[in-house]
């Protein structure tokens, strides 16, 4: 079986200040640390756990700046078998649709009988490119998939819907999921790994211009001061008799 | 040319979901000098559903087939594509669920609309639609442009809008359902519930919730301790689960748990809209987090910005001293 996963790289700010640039339509990456995004981490495992059971190859995409060289190495010395980084010229404009797209006319030549992307990326998070790649390569999806096993020429996947429930579905491959954190335990890579993956194909698909754009960034602000909590001021000795004294005075202790 | 708003309806089970009426709340606004607001109701045998929903939208569009009884994204597409095709809303609503996050990008891919997903708000100037998206975790709003067109697909993030009564009677139309064929390549097999853990977190008067600020497991225990002292029960964001720190039954948010009450401490919890979902609606909100720009504190009541292990042994020495006295 061969498998595609779809990955991207994201800076790391759930706890890290985001600045926005003068243009106001990108980021300042400077002091951000970037990672796999996390879902996709996810998917590559459950690529990763497959290949285990069944023979075939591995093949990372994604859409970035040379530096997603970085996430691309890394999943190659997990124990992808190739990468393939999609850099267009406009690569700061780009949409989800446009990333799709972007991916579509590569991941379409590899003959996969399985497609897995991250649920949302925790930059962007519009939730929006796998489902859009499942259409264009006019194969059949599900999201938010939480379990997942294959068996003759079908999937079957638990999603993950709310408040708990699930539901269960057949999918016949070949399909592409979007996979949930949680769905396994992402390995790290192995020094051997690491070293086993600098021989490894990396192929580069650069002067493109990407096209079809739908939606785009008009500008990014900060967002507005609404309602804010009382922050007890002081050192962890006072604010911690101060919430006690909150606290016991609305008899909640 | 009016330009008519459509709302699709979000049921599983038999029961309307919350993101429909907040919807059909901002459909109505939209919707004022320029069109109708119809509610595109996809189901079998609907009539329950269609009560709930008259007095919120001017015409209910009802599609019922036996092959609509579960949510199906192939048979929603196919529904969807042909009626939006035909009747041209300007504007088509749904929600950022696990219902819209599975077929809205396919559908308007699938007849070129533009779509702007998880929006917190949208806006109409002269006939351009804006939208509204927080990215970065909450730490960066975004507004964005969708390109002209004769539709738009904008999915909405639940609990954006507050939903108001709007009084209407809605006429219902009967639109026959385009499915001919039964699809083999995706089948609903069934619902799975969660398994029932231990302690049930939705019955305790206070709650503990802790995120990924915990950092490593060795630290749990000083949470459970912490929890003991204070008479509550220990709940998690996302992540502790992910790690298998904590089980599924203890995550408070849009895909665990929803808990109401007296009092909540989010520990080391980012305040990710998923998690906020779950617990808003505490009447005391306590954030302790060593990130002053961390959404959770928008949504909290007092907060204390520091490194959670300080700061709760601290605590749970002032509280056990309290509780002694």
């Amino acid at each position: 079986m061969n498998i595609a996963v779809c990955i991207k790289r994201v800076p790391e700010t759930a706890e890290a200040a985001v600045n926005i640039d003068s243009s106001e339509k990108h980021i300042i990456p400077d002091q951000l640390v970037f990672d796999i995004n996390e879902a996709d981490n996810y998917a590559l495992e459950e690529a990763l756990l497959l290949r285990e059971k069944t023979e075939g190859d591995i093949t990372l995409f994604t859409v970035g700046s040379k530096e997603s060289d970085e996430v691309i190495k890394m999943g190659l010395a997990k124990g992808a078998t190739r990468g393939v980084r999609i850099t267009p010229e406009n690569l700061d404009n780009l949409d989800a649709y446009a990333v799709a797209k972007l991916l579509a006319e590569q991941v379409k030549e590899g003959n996969f009988d399985l497609i897995l992307t991250g649920c949302i990326s925790s930059d962007v998070g519009n939730s929006q490119v796998g489902v859009t790649l499942a259409e264009l390569l006019g194969i059949p999806h599900a999201t938010l998939v939480i379990k997942m096993g294959i068996e003759d020429g079908f999937a079957t996947v638990q999603r993950e819907l709310e408040g708990g429930l699930l539901e269960e579905l057949k999918i016949k491959l070949p399909a592409l999921f979007t996979i949930q954190t949680g769905i396994n335990e992402p390995r790290y890579a192995s020094i051997l790994g690491i070293k086993r993956a600098a021989q490894k194909e990396l192929r580069v698909i650069e002067n493109i211009t990407a096209e079809g754009m739908k939606a785009e960034v008009v500008k990014m602000y900060y967002p507005p001061v609404g309602k804010m909590a009382e922050i007890l001021e002081g050192g962890v000795e006072e604010v911690s008799g101060k919430l006690c004294e909150i606290l016991k005075g609305k008899g909640l202790l | 040319m009016t330009k008519d708003i459509f709302v699709i309806v979000e049921h599983r089970r038999g029961e309307v979901r919350d993101i429909t009426f907040e919807l059909l709340t901002k459909g109505y606004e939209l919707s004022r000098d320029r069109g109708k607001l119809l509610a595109v109701l996809l189901g079998f045998q609907n009539e329950k559903i269609i009560d709930k929903l008259k007095p919120f939208a001017e015409t209910i569009l009802n599609i019922d087939d036996e092959r609509l009884k579960e949510f199906n994204a192939e048979y929603y597409q196919i529904v969807l594509s042909n009626l939006l095709q035909e009747k041209k809303p300007f504007i088509t609503l749904l929600g950022q669920t696990a219902f819209g996050i599975d077929f809205a990008p396919s559908l308007s891919t699938a007849i070129d609309l533009p779509y702007s997903s998880d929006c917190l708000d949208l806006e109409i100037e002269n006939d351009t639609v804006f939208t509204e998206r927080q990215i970065y975790g909450g730490k960066i709003n975004s507004r964005i442009s969708l390109a002209e067109n004769w539709g738009y697909l904008v999915s909405v993030r639940p609990g954006s809008i507050a939903p108001r009564d709007v009084e209407l009677v809605a006429e219902v139309v009967d639109v026959s359902s385009p499915i001919k064929e039964d699809i083999d390549y995706r089948k609903f097999m069934q619902y799975v519930e969660a398994a029932k853990g231990e302690v049930d977190i939705t019955q305790s008067e206070v709650v503990i919730g802790i995120g990924r600020g915990i950092k490593e497991d060795k630290n749990l225990s000083m949470m459970e301790d912490f929890a003991k002292s204070i008479g509550g029960v220990l709940a998690c964001s996302r992540p502790v689960v992910d790690a298998g720190w904590l089980t599924k039954d203890r995550q408070v948010g849009s895909s665990g748990k929803t808990v109401k009450p007296k009092l909540y401490i989010a520990v080391g919890i980012s305040g990710a809209f998923q998690h906020v979902m779950g617990m808003k609606g505490a009447d005391t909100i306590v954030a302790i987090n060593k990130d002053p720009n961390a959404p959770i504190f928008t949504v909290a009541n007092y907060g204390i910005v520091g490194d959670l292990l300080q700061v709760i042994p601290k605590l749970n020495e002032k509280i056990t001293e309290l509780k002694g006295a």
